[in-house]
């Protein structure tokens, strides 16, 4: 649409996971190497082809993105450091994207990574930003927990959603789990153990909470022809969009920044919120699932309990989510969080030997959103991905 | 209404003494104007001298226009309580030994958003509350949702009781019980359910018929206690130390002299010797092991209240040894404060205008009335503020020094 111009010639590729684990003696350096060491194996390319590098991690303190090129001796003309939490994925791709369409870089690495030692959760939330070290980590320390807890809480009054259809989204994303090598939760959920799980900060039990854990998550981000010459698997990005800190006035967030950029969203790539044949929502809880699938489109404000009863989630499902079993079922590795969804999407959709495809996917919704400062993410991205031939 | 708080059992003297905790307590520059008037028993926002936006949480610049000049105000605090939760799990020691613990989000009608402990008494979501502010067992200032309108035993909700130092079923101890204040204060606190008093005697072979009447009551206890003499501060402290919950310093010398109308230095130094090296010795002696009794129980210590003057601020020239006696004071109560904050009990410091007493005969009214300060004190520790200006003259010369210490400075000099 109006001033954004596509990037039809750029493409990403090379999907890369580092095992997550839910505690590490590593600190954020390895787990950032290994997803580099991940991106040179599965691309082929030599690490002096690499000549951008964009990270997004909580736990490199005190070094950030600088630090790492000498760490992992990689000289670049293009460094992007991204410390956005669940939205630095989508906004490594989109910076990375033009850096590539623009010619200041032509191979760049994007890596979200961190560690999880014994109290690195503990101390991440005491001091994660003034706001939330004076007005919300003073008041009982529930950390993200209780924050959605509020959100969960008047959804639910206002929408009417219930526990179940949390619980169905939960249940169906384990399911697609079970067939992904790097999810932490390889057990079966039922609606009676999700039901029965322990109070973490009431309406939010034990399985609407993501468990923090240490691990990395990479792509690289090259010309569609550099692609091709390597004979690499690619998607093509069809459209993204990010906004931080939509509608300030709204006293409690019930809705994100997606509602601003839907429509350009949709309109760039050429399609509608029909065409989409999996979305990887941000799911750090389930009710930001269903304020995506309200706020992409999917549904009307409010209707989302109604769509969750009315739809399957698993990866044969009505409506694919979270194929890979998402952040739930997987585990939160801190800024890698951020790109979960987008390297799965990834994978979906360049050809990637999966045990559990989609069935002809063409188009995938990757969403990004996050960082509670305060009293609500501020951060709501999203990126349309294809495949190839799309 | 507020379940009743009752008389906790009898500890088992053989089960260890809990640490005392702290919840987080830091703070950026900006948010200790909180604190600043949670201290004082306010709730202040910053609001914007340009456009009139208040603003949550504090910060540097207003958030809608920009301005640097933002003011603590006092806010009425009402709102709307748009969410509640109880926190099972918490990240934070303090909290998990608490759980679960109660917190709400609330649009106040002035504005913004806030997060609040949440009053038991209030909700569920959605209701109406009324957002004050106290402070916590860090000591920094923090939000509380309480219900508009008053319930019974509204003090007497668990988590508020862990922002305030109510003397119900506290043992306290009163370090001067010949005087008239000393003797208030007692019946006072007493009257608003401390279990046992203790009452310092200095001088036991002098006489008063105040004290006698006092030692009557089946609360009091009556302790030898000179805290000119560091032996006797001592043996107090070691024969009761572990078991005062509060302690009320109010033993004061208080002469009536400038700097020439007396020569030599005897009643200068008696009065440093009560006012500013007793609660030196004081400090030491029962500092210790109050901090360590700090989270000993629903009724564990909780509060050490010091009697300066409203002359701590700026000298009152015709008292100008007592006024220079009582600035010393004030000034070793707050390092006392700071030793005190990491366990959570509190330094209240009390600023009285003249005194209904014989020191200030000469002074024209209003004079406070020991009955009047008794009374300050202890609603002090109901509502668990810093610092107390009991009385008119106390609180127009607060204004006054607030509004500028050096115009004061010049009045009383005058």
């Amino acid at each position: 649409m109006s001033g954004v111009v596509a990037h039809d010639d750029v493409v990403v590729t090379a999907p890369v996971t580092v095992p997550y684990s839910r505690y590490s003696v590593r600190n954020a350096h390895w787990f950032c190497a290994q997803a580099l060491a991940g991106l040179l194996q599965s691309s082929g390319l030599p690490k002096s082809e690499i000549d951008g590098l964009c990270v997004g991690s909580f736990t490199l303190a005190p070094d950030s993105a600088i630090g790492l090129t000498q760490h992992l001796g990689v000289t670049v003309r293009w460094l992007d450091y991204l410390p956005l939490g669940g939205a630095c994925g989508v906004v490594a791709l989109r910076r990375a994207l033009r850096a590539v369409q623009s010619g200041d870089a032509e191979v760049v690495a994007c890596i979200g990574a961190d560690t999880n030692h014994v109290d690195s959760f503990r101390q991440t939330l005491e001091s994660f930003s003034v706001f939330a070290r004076d007005a919300v980590f003073p008041y009982g320390s529930g950390g993200p927990n209780a924050s959605f807890a509020f959100l969960t809480a008047y959804y639910m009054r206002l929408y009417g959603a219930t526990r179940e259809d949390f619980g169905k989204i939960c249940i169906a994303q384990r399911d697609n789990a079970l067939a992904y090598p790097n999810a932490l939760f390889k057990k079966p959920l039922s609606m009676r153990e999700y039901l029965e799980g322990r109070v973490i900060a009431d309406p939010i039990h034990l399985f609407d909470c993501v468990m923090p854990c240490a691990g990395a998550e990479g792509f690289l981000v090259m010309s569609r022809r550099r692609a091709e010459n390597l004979g690499l698997p690619y998607a093509r990005v069809r459209s993204t969009c990010e906004r931080h800190n939509a509608f300030p006035e709204d006293p409690i967030q019930m809705r994100g920044g997606w509602v601003l950029d839907r429509d350009r969203l949709y309109g760039s790539a050429g399609i509608e919120p029909c065409d989409v044949d999996f979305v990887q929502t941000y799911d750090d809880y389930p009710v930001m699932s269903a304020m995506q699938i309200e706020d992409l489109g999917f549904c009307e404000k409010g209707a989302a309990p109604e769509f969750i009863r009315r739809h399957t989630f698993t990866t044969e499902g009505s409506f694919p989510i979270n194929t890979c079993g998402g952040q739930l079922s997987v585990g939160q590795a801190g800024c890698a969080a951020g790109f979960l969804g987008l390297v799965e999407s990834i994978r979906q959709l360049s050809g990637r030997n999966l045990a559990r495809p989609v069935p002809n996917a063409r188009f995938g919704l990757a969403v990004g959103y996050g960082m509670i400062t305060y009293d609500r993410g501020l951060c709501s991205a999203a990126a349309i991905l294809s495949r190839a031939d799309a | 209404m507020t379940a009743p708080f009752t008389r906790p059992k009898r500890k088992n003297p053989v089960l260890r003494t809990r640490l005392p905790l702290p919840p987080p307590g830091a703070r950026s520059r900006a948010a200790l104007g909180l604190s600043a008037a949670a201290a004082m028993g306010k709730f202040k926002l910053q609001v914007c001298e340009a456009c009139r936006c208040v603003q949550y949480p504090p910060r540097e610049a207003c958030g809608s226009c920009l301005s640097p000049r933002l003011r603590w105000r006092e806010q009425d605090g009402f709102g709307e309580l748009l969410a509640d939760t109880q926190v099972h799990l918490s990240q934070e020691p303090y909290f998990r030994e608490r759980a679960p613990w109660r917190i709400g989000m609330v649009r106040l009608d002035a504005g913004p958003t806030v997060i609040v402990h949440l009053h038991s008494a209030c909700g569920p979501a959605p209701c109406r509350v009324r957002v004050g502010a106290r402070l916590d067992k860090a000591g920094q200032g923090v939000l509380i949702g309480f219900p508009v309108d008053e319930v019974a035993n509204m003090a007497d909700d668990r988590q508020l009781r862990e922002m305030t130092c109510d003397p119900k079923f506290r043992k306290v101890l009163i370090t001067d019980g010949k005087t008239a204040v000393g003797q208030a204060l007692a019946r006072t606190i007493i009257a608003a359910g401390a279990d046992l008093v203790w009452v310092g005697q200095a001088e036991p072979w002098k006489r008063s018929a105040g004290l006698e009447a006092l030692s009557a009551l089946p609360q009091v206890a009556i302790v030898p206690l000179d805290l000119t003499d560091s032996s006797s501060v001592v043996e107090a402290a070691g024969s009761i130390g572990g078991r005062v919950d509060i302690l009320i310093n109010n033993a004061e010398v208080h002469r009536t002299y400038g700097i020439s109308a007396r020569n030599g230095t005897d009643a200068a130094r008696l009065e440093m010797d009560v006012n500013y090296f007793g609660l030196l010795r004081l400090a030491q002696g029962f500092g210790p092991a109050m901090r360590g009794r700090a989270a000993d129980g629903a009724a564990g210590a909780t509060a050490w209240v010091n009697l300066l003057s409203i002359y701590a601020l700026s000298n009152f020239p015709p008292h100008g040894t007592f006024s220079a006696s009582k600035a010393a004071a004030l000034s070793l109560s707050q390092a006392l404060r700071a030793e005190m904050r990491g366990s959570g009990i509190r330094v209240i410091n009390v600023f009285p205008g003249p005194i209904d007493d014989e020191w200030n005969q000469p002074l024209p009214p209003p004079k406070l009335a020991a009955e009047a300060l008794a009374k300050s004190v202890v609603s002090a520790l109901k509502d668990g503020v810093e610092d107390v200006y009991p009385g008119d003259v106390a609180q127009e010369w607060l204004a006054r020094w607030e509004e500028n210490p050096k115009v004061l400075e010049r009045e009383l000099t005058a």
